[in-house]
């Protein structure tokens, strides 16, 4: 099996998506075709509000994708748009290499039962079935038979721990429970991407971690693909493989949570990171020194006895190994060549999140 | 200027239309008479034809095992109230005439409630004829259904079906408006066929207001039952005229009790038989 390949292989790729809401519309698309036109233009000239502007970005396989934002910054529109629950006004939207604009109808029922579930906020349970009917409604609408379609549901209700609940009904559930019973809606019909639209944020906050590292875990064991809606910034990097920052419906940024973290594109995602705990986020690999500027710096010290690490070593494990070591400098070990070393100083600054260069200079 | 001039009188222009259709699709309208005929004669037929303690009997066996025990205590109550009024042939008469009239006026108020819920231009359109529909006083839709069917049960029923469709039509547009939009785009999410999501999710959660809706219809059928009396249809109507004209108000009471009894029978039959055996969340939470 070619894994190298797979795992990089994009499942969901959008270029140069827009949605415009608003009777005038089509005029204002033309607007920004020609003009190239702002959000705030848009609105003033045309009365139209920009759900998504100019959003390009791509899933692949395997990766949770998690797209963060505040109220109102077009998340939920985004994700409408890869299922096509909403027509975008511009740009083209690839899932696995078909243009899901040129779908008809069929097929794209097909590619929805098939390819691509979603999770709701609101958790959309169906009042008047049981928690197994529920589980299996995916398949049931796809006209998989009564008994293979409920054993399919058992084991993905016993993935999310609902076994012993099969038999109640929506409104005997607790929030976090109902909110499985959707995770495990959507796992039965076993698509390759599960689109999550803010699915713990009503949650609180224990059940919502518990939630999160057991979504996280069943995504990766199962090797699916997410992306994964939520305007709060530690759940997704608890969650995330990758992050999009989206500010008025436009992606900022989009990153690793280490490289939001330590190179916020702009003040919008410097704010946002401000109050995030660094000691998991950074990795050695951007706190430490070249092995040559530390050696003019401390010419005495034997960088051979230094304890050694990984590149990916967070802080936490660095600040352990420092307090372990009788020397106050951790040496950064890559494929047997000494790539940096990290210093106390090098950590404070790790944590305090300034970059590692300009302690150089200080 | 003469008030007599600009006076507006749509009868000039009803009347002849309603004889322009009696002359030339005459042999339609007989046919509808006689289907309706044939329809009504059979199901009266089978209530009236074994004694009445059988049909009480099997009523509230059917009502025991296919709703539940309530149920069937409300209908053994109700049909033994009819038949110690003595009202038992004019009681079953009606219940078959209201039956047949709530049939169609579902028949036609669901289907286009639903497509009045999909296209809000259909909606805008239906809603003036459903106000003058539920405005003009019932007995005049009486005038044209006996100028073109005649007397009897026929220009009746035609009367209490146009009578029902309004409220049904409004309430199946209203239930199918109010189906949370997360749950439709839950099955267009999930790749459901239409006709899926209309089964499996519209219909269910528009129940409730539906229901709401059918009882409407059967009351205001009901309703109407009595002024059919007055146009030779028969049943309980009959009796609650004949009680008014002589003024017999023993009479009047029984047949207008025995009426309360049908109604209350047919709306819990009719809200049993589509509920089923109280599954769902109803029964779970308390
Ligand atoms: N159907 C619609 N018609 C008009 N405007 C809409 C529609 N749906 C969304 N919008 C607008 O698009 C913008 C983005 O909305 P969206 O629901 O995607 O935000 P969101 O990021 O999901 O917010 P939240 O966190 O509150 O769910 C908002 O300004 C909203 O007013
Ligand atoms: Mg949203």
């Amino acid at each position: 099996m070619n894994t190298i390949n797979n795992a990089n292989e994009v499942l969901v790729d959008c270029q140069n998506v827009w949605k415009i809401f608003g009777a005038r519309a089509p005029t204002a698309i033309r607007a920004v075709e020609e003009r190239g036109l702002s959000k705030k233009q848009i609105l003033e000239e045309f009365d139209c509000v920009v759900g998504v502007a100019n959003a390009n970005l791509q899933v692949r396989r395997g990766e949770i994708f998690c797209i963060m934002g505040l109220s109102g910054s077009g998340k939920s529109t985004l994700v409408r748009l890869l299922n096509r629950l909403i027509e975008p006004s511009l740009g083209q939207i690839t899932i696995k290499g078909k243009d899901i604009a040129k779908l008809n109808a069929a097929e794209l029922r097909d590619m929805r039962a098939r390819n691509i579930g979603m999770v709701f906020q609101s958790v959309a349970l169906l009042p008047g079935r049981t928690v197994l009917e529920n589980a299996a409604f995916g398949l049931e609408v796809r006209g998989v038979p009564r008994d293979e379609r409920y054993k399919i549901a058992r084991a993905a209700l016993e993935k999310v721990g609902l076994a012993d609940w099969m038999a109640r009904y929506p409104s005997e559930l607790s929030g976090g429970m109902q909110q499985r019973v959707g995770l495990a809606r959507a796992l039965a019909a076993d698509p390759e991407i599960i689109l999550m639209d803010e699915p713990f944020s009503a949650l609180d906050p224990l059940i919502r971690r518990q939630l999160q590292d057991e979504f996280r875990q069943l995504t990766k064991s199962l090797g699916k693909s997410s992306v994964f809606i939520t305007h709060d910034l530690e759940e997704a990097i608890r969650i995330g493989d990758r992050i999009a920052i989206m500010k008025d419906g436009v992606i900022v940024q989009v990153g690793t949570a280490e490289e939001i973290v330590t190179q916020p594109a702009d003040d919008y995602v410097s704010e946002f990171v401000a109050g995030i705990s660094r000691i998991h986020l950074v990795k050695a690999h951007s706190v430490m020194l070249p092995v040559a500027e530390f050696q003019t710096l401390q010419p005495h010290c034997d960088v051979e006895a230094l304890l050694k690490t990984s590149p990916e070593a967070d802080i936490g494990e660095l600040i352990d190994l420092t307090m372990r070591s009788n020397r106050d400098a951790v040496a950064v070990v890559e494929n047997g060549a000494m790539v940096g070393i990290v210093t106390t100083r090098g950590l404070l600054c790790g944590v305090a999140g300034t970059p590692a260069r300009e302690l150089v200079a200080a | 200027m003469n008030a007599d001039l600009i006076r507006f009188s749509p009868g000039v222009y009803l009347a002849p239309a309603v004889d322009w259709l009696n002359a030339n699709f005459h042999p339609f309208f007989d046919a509808v008479t006689k289907l309706i005929e044939a329809v009504l004669g059979g199901i009266e037929a089978v209530l009236l034809y074994p004694s009445p303690y059988v049909v009480i009997l099997v009523a509230v066996l059917l009502a025991a095992f296919l709703i539940n025990f309530r149920v069937a205590v409300i209908t053994a109550v109700s049909l033994a109230f009819c038949l110690l009024a003595g009202l038992w042939t004019a009681s079953m008469q009606t219940f078959a005439l209201v039956t047949v009239a709530v049939f169609i006026s579902v028949s036609i108020a669901f289907p286009l409630g639903i497509l009045a819920s999909r296209y809000k231009s259909l909606e805008a359109g239906l809603r003036p004829v459903l106000d003058i529909m539920q405005t003009v006083p019932p007995w005049v839709y009486l005038i044209p259904a006996v100028m073109i069917f005649s007397l009897g049960r026929v220009p009746a029923i035609i009367a209490t079906i146009v009578y029902g469709i309004p409220p049904m039509l409004r309430l199946t547009t209203l239930a199918f408006n109010q189906v949370p939009k997360d749950l439709l785009e839950l099955g267009q999410a999930t790749g459901a066929p239409p006709r899926a999501i209309l089964l499996k999710i519209e219909i269910p959660s528009a129940t409730p207001t539906l229901l709401v809706g059918l009882n409407q219809c059967i009351l205001l059928s009901l309703a109407m039952v009595v002024l059919a009396g007055l146009v030779g249809a028969g049943g309980l109507g009959a009796e609650v005229t004949r009680g008014l004209t002589r003024m017999e108000m023993g009479l009047g009471l029984r047949a207008g009790l025995a009426i309360v009894a049908i109604a209350i029978l047919l709306d819990r039959l009719s809200k049993g038989a589509l509920q089923g055996r109280g599954r769902g969340p109803t029964r779970a939470t308390h």
